[in-house]
């Protein structure tokens, strides 16, 4: 009878088989949801990595007095300028519409580039020079190998005559690939080669700062009360099922209420940052004064009890002693918070942070975007070369994320403390 | 190996000898028992005789629950629990790597400390064993073996009536006794009983030490118990333990009545414990 | 005085400490109104909702909104257009809605139960410390990044794929927006479920293991069964996320209101609807803009129900096993 111990039966088999199966049903839905994480967030990175390098092209400029006034540079017409200088780079090209296809592989700020290279070394003046300009999107996208050239001419925006002008270039080392600094230094724009993260970056740090000044204290003392004071009856029962609701609302019920109360009943301006925060801060106070709540919770009573029966009050027996005590958790929780509230978009589409904002933002009262609005409108725009930005600035987003929760992590660790 | 295994369960079944086998239904020999770096048990030797109870005491802490939970390997759940030694259950080693964790434990029952009935009707938490290991193959030999368990496990007569409710809705004696149906339902060799009485109030106490006085004549019994009385008054055979060690054992009566060790002595007269 | 007077003459006071009570009052103060403003925002929620409903039911009537099956909130040109306030019945969003988080649901559901039951039962502690992170990441992902991956990626690969086999994708389907959105509440069910797989006692597992039955069996008889209120409350919460989830729908669902139940179609849901009739120049009085708010009221009423709901069995399920 025992050798059933060893030899097993059919039926023991079969249970065998099928607990098999179902260990590995749970090895493939997580294999299976890791495998998905792996798989956008590498796409995305490949992606973005494009848009972090951006192409240049040399352009031989006569600067000799004949072109520029020397005591009034500001006199000339640059864009006239480098026109020109385009032209004889590529003397073939007589047509109005080939000229005009010649101009367009440089980016469109091409005069305001000149002339800023031009003040920032005047010595550069008197003679013939051969200056760096950024190309436009699409010559980019041909010189960075994104577009392939080989593709039907149909199939691609730039035509073999543009190319072959690329091409020429290339030979004679006019052409260039460097890190893309007007990436983080450059606001919006509608060319994508000049189009900057920097005013949606500043419009969500400048969010997040009004969020977390509005959040941070209210939740924290609301979490005390509830957690140290509040008696046991139907107020805290009732403000406690609110808290928990709260925090399971659609984002975008929070953008309601701050067009419908904020914007229109108390006017304030639209698309700011201050708006933007004090929605956001709605949103995360109930994930902070949960995570407070628990840390409270966490202090163990009998530090309460040493502290009040050395004669001190309630009051000054929460704040000596317990809340210290609490507060590596409850800065967890608010870290974590605030890293929810910088992805958040819905919300902020409601207030109108959706504008095209090229301005840096200076104050919390100005108009901004904000970096995920950013992704949104990116993602949105027709031009092929946005879909590297939109990428590039979600790896930004991504790694302010990733920093944020390794320091809630650092925190955690750094305080575990078992009492 | 396989033959000699076959060969000598064939020699130990006791269905192929009628006659009173006398040989002990498990050996341990040389048992040690680590949890990390800690070791719990040192060297322990126990035969466990059959048809009879042996009960394992001494004081809190001496190795007795995890003695017990090496015999159906309990203690696998355990992560940092180690087990050495040679425990044979019919001449058969259950640590060899080929033996299966459940049909052991399908031969080596056990009831716990706390009554733990599943959130089922009564009738389901009996059949639930046969059900899994395939015992019956109609509903009607279903309900005659719901029917013998709890008839043994002298419940038949309080729930009958009420087999469709919830286990949970009985009172602690009934949990505990509907815990060894459960257990007797899948016609295990031996059940393993781990403080089984430590819940309970002393008239639900009593109900269960008779319960497994009649249990004997069909199962081999360990039982581990903190009440020396209990001890005394269920089984045959008794062995005491000590700060992971097995000090004595010997027949209950000798055991209280002229304890050979100085140790064993101290406890029965409460003097450690 | 002197020391050994002070002894003698100071009667022990102990119904009067030397802290201000004020002090003590007015933090206590400030503290109550602290928790008071999570009241105050649920109350403003519902009152600006409520508010700006009624003003568009006063246009549209309620009946028209909950059970019309055309949704064409396009303002006329001029005035005097006739059916100048376009039709506002919201049968195709409420069923877009549904559609999407139907499709979410039948993929985090067993992604989600069976990571929770692996993570819980069988994977040792250092997988579990480094898979559950990593499973956390999918939650902490902004629907941004979702809704640009469901758009960009996934709708394409879906529509290159149907056409292989001969079906007519949508470039804006609902099986997109579905797939990427179940993939992001895989975490949501997960975890729950693992706190509530977690819950049920240590005994209940002994007992089913001491019988003989293996793990799997353990799971699927003992465990599971008694696991089944809290998880049927964490699919609840994670329905109700699915429901008020927008970015991912506005960006790869589209906003085409079909009355549909192909999943190869594009439908718009309600959360997509009130961005896009939001966004961008308004009026605040039109029609137009007053449905974004009956949507928004329709919506957090939804949501309600079945959080509060969802807390209820949560709650109820811990304190059983307490």
């Amino acid at each position: 009878m025992t050798s059933m111990l060893t030899t097993p039966t059919r039926l023991r088999k079969s249970r065998e088989a099928s607990e098999t199966r179902f260990k590995w049903f749970g090895r493939g839905a997580i294999a299976l949801s890791l495998a998905f994480l792996v798989f956008m967030v590498g796409s995305i990175i490949l992606q973005g990595k494009g848009a972090l390098t951006t192409s240049e092209i040399a352009v031989t400029v006569d600067l000799s007095a004949d072109n520029i006034d020397p005591n009034d540079i500001e006199a000339t017409s640059f864009d006239s300028l480098m026109k020109k200088s385009l032209r004889e780079t590529f003397p073939e090209v007589t047509s109005r519409g080939d000229k005009r296809k010649l101009y367009g592989l440089l980016s469109v700020d091409l005069g305001f580039e000149l002339r800023d290279q031009i003040i920032a070394d005047p010595s550069l003046l008197g003679g013939p020079q051969k200056l760096w300009f950024t190309a436009s999107d699409d010559a980019d996208l041909v010189l960075s190998g994104t577009v392939d050239r080989n593709l039907d001419e149909e199939n691609r925006r730039m035509s073999d005559l543009e190319i072959s002008w690329l091409e020429t270039l290339e030979q004679s080392d006019s052409t260039n690939r460097e890190f893309n600094t007007k990436f983080f230094t450059n606001g919006d724009s509608r060319e994508p080669e000049l189009a900057g993260i920097l005013s949606a970056l500043m419009g969500s740090i400048l969010t997040l700062s009004v969020c977390f000044f509005v959040s941070f204290p209210i939740a924290i003392l609301a979490a005390i009360y509830l957690e140290e004071f509040a008696p046991k009856n139907r107020l805290s029962q009732f403000i406690e099922v609110n808290i928990n609701n709260l925090a399971a609302v659609p984002s975008i019920v929070f953008g309601l209420l701050g067009l419908a109360m904020l914007l229109n009943t108390f006017g304030l301006p639209r698309s700011t940052p201050l708006v933007g925060g004090l929605v956001l801060s709605l949103m995360t106070l109930p994930t902070i004064i949960i995570a407070a709540r628990a840390s409270l919770r966490a202090v163990p009573p009998s530090i309460r009890e040493a502290a009040l029966g050395m004669g001190a009050s309630p009051v000054q027996a929460t704040f000596h002693h317990v809340a210290p005590l609490a507060l590596p958790g409850i800065l967890t929780g608010t870290i974590v918070g605030m890293a929810q509230a910088l992805g958040e978009t819905a919300p902020l589409l409601m207030i109108g942070m959706v504008a095209f904002i090229a301005d840096v933002p200076s104050s919390i009262v100005e108009p901004a975007a904000a970096l995920p609005v950013q992704i949104f409108l990116w993602a949105d725009a027709s031009e092929r070369a946005f879909v590297e930005k939109t990428s590039a600035a979600i790896i930004v987003l991504l790694v302010f994320l990733v920093l944020m929760n390794l320091m809630a992590i650092y925190l955690r660790k750094k305080f575990e403390k078992r009492f | 190996m396989n033959n000699i295994v076959t060969e000598m369960s064939g020699a130990a079944s006791v269905q192929n000898k009628p006659a009173v086998n006398k040989a002990p239904i498990f050996t341990a020999k040389n048992v040690d028992v680590y949890y990390g770096a800690k070791q719990a048990l040192d060297k322990i030797n126990l035969d466990i005789p059959r048809n009879k109870v042996t009960s394992l005491i001494g004081p809190s802490g001496c190795g007795k629950s995890t003695f017990l939970r090496c015999l159906n390997r309990m203690n696998d759940l355990v992560d940092i629990c180690r087990v050495e030694g040679d425990i044979q259950l019919e001449g058969q080693d259950i640590y060899a790597p080929e033996v299966d964790v459940v049909a052991l434990r399908q031969h080596v029952g056990m009831v716990f400390q706390k009554p733990n009935p599943f959130p089922k009707s009564i009738y389901d938490n009996i059949a639930y064993g046969p059900r899994i290991h395939g015992l019956t193959s109609s509903k009607s030999e279903l309900d005659d073996i719901v029917e013998w368990s709890l008839q043994r496990a002298g419940l038949w007569k309080e729930v009958s009536d009420r087999l469709q409710e919830p286990g949970t809705g009985l009172s602690g004696g009934q949990q505990q006794r509907l815990c060894i149906a459960r257990a007797i339902a899948v016609r295990p060799e031996v059940i393993l009983m781990d403080e089984p009485c430590s819940a309970l109030d002393p008239i639900a106490t009593a109900t269960i030490e008779e319960l497994i006085d009649e249990l004997r004549e069909k199962f081999t019994i360990v039982i581990v118990t903190h009440s020396m009385q209990q001890a005394a008054r269920v089984s045959q055979r008794t062995a005491f333990f000590h700060l992971g060690n097995l000090v004595e054992t010997g027949a209950t009566k000798t055991l209280f009545t002229s304890p050979e060790d100085e140790r064993t002595q101290n406890y029965i007269t409460g003097r450690i414990g | 005085m002197s020391p050994e007077n002070a002894a003698t003459a100071a009667k022990l006071n102990i119904t009067a400490g030397n802290r201000s009570k004020t002090v003590e009052m007015i933090v206590t103060g400030v503290l109550i109104a602290c928790s008071l403003v999570a009241i105050l925002v649920t109350v403003g929620i519902v009152f600006s909702l409520l508010f700006e409903s009624l003003r568009f039911f006063e246009r549209v009537p309620m009946s028209e909104f909950l059970f019309g099956t055309k949704w064409s909130p396009q303002t006329a040109l001029r005035a005097d257009q006739v059916a100048a306030d376009g039709a506002f019945g919201a049968v195709p969003l409420i069923t877009g809605t549904l559609l999407i988080s139907f499709i979410a649901m039948c993929v985090a559901t067993p992604l989600g139960l069976f990571s929770a039951i692996y993570l819980s039962e069988y994977a040792s502690k250092r997988t579990r410390d480094w898979v559950k992170p990593l499973l956390e990441i999918l939650a902490g992902i902004p629907t941004v990044v979702y809704g640009f991956f469901a758009a960009l990626v996934v709708a394409p690969m879906l529509r290159s794929t149907g056409e292989s086999v001969g079906l007519n994708v949508s470039s804006e389907s609902a099986l997109a927006a579905g797939l990427i959105m179940g993939v992001m509440i895989i975490p949501l069910i997960s975890s729950l479920s693992d706190d509530v797989i977690n819950a049920v006692p240590q005994s209940l597992r002994d007992a089913s293991l001491g019988l003989g039955s293996t793990d799997s069996e353990t799971i699927r008889n003992v465990i599971l069964p008694a696991a089944i209120p809290g998880i049927a409350g964490s699919l609840l919460l994670a329905a109700s996320r699915a429901i008020g989830e927008t970015m991912i729908v506005v960006m790869a669902a589209g906003l085409a209101a079909n009355l549909t139940a192909n999943p190869l179609e594009a439908v718009t849901t309600i959360t997509a609807q009130i961005v896009a009739l939001l966004t961008g120049d308004q009026e605040f009085d039109s029609a137009k803009t007053l449905s974004a708010f009956a949507l928004g009221l329709l919506l957090f009423i939804v949501t309600l129900i079945l959080n509060v709901i969802s807390l209820k069995i949560v709650n109820k399920y811990r304190e059983q096993y307490d």
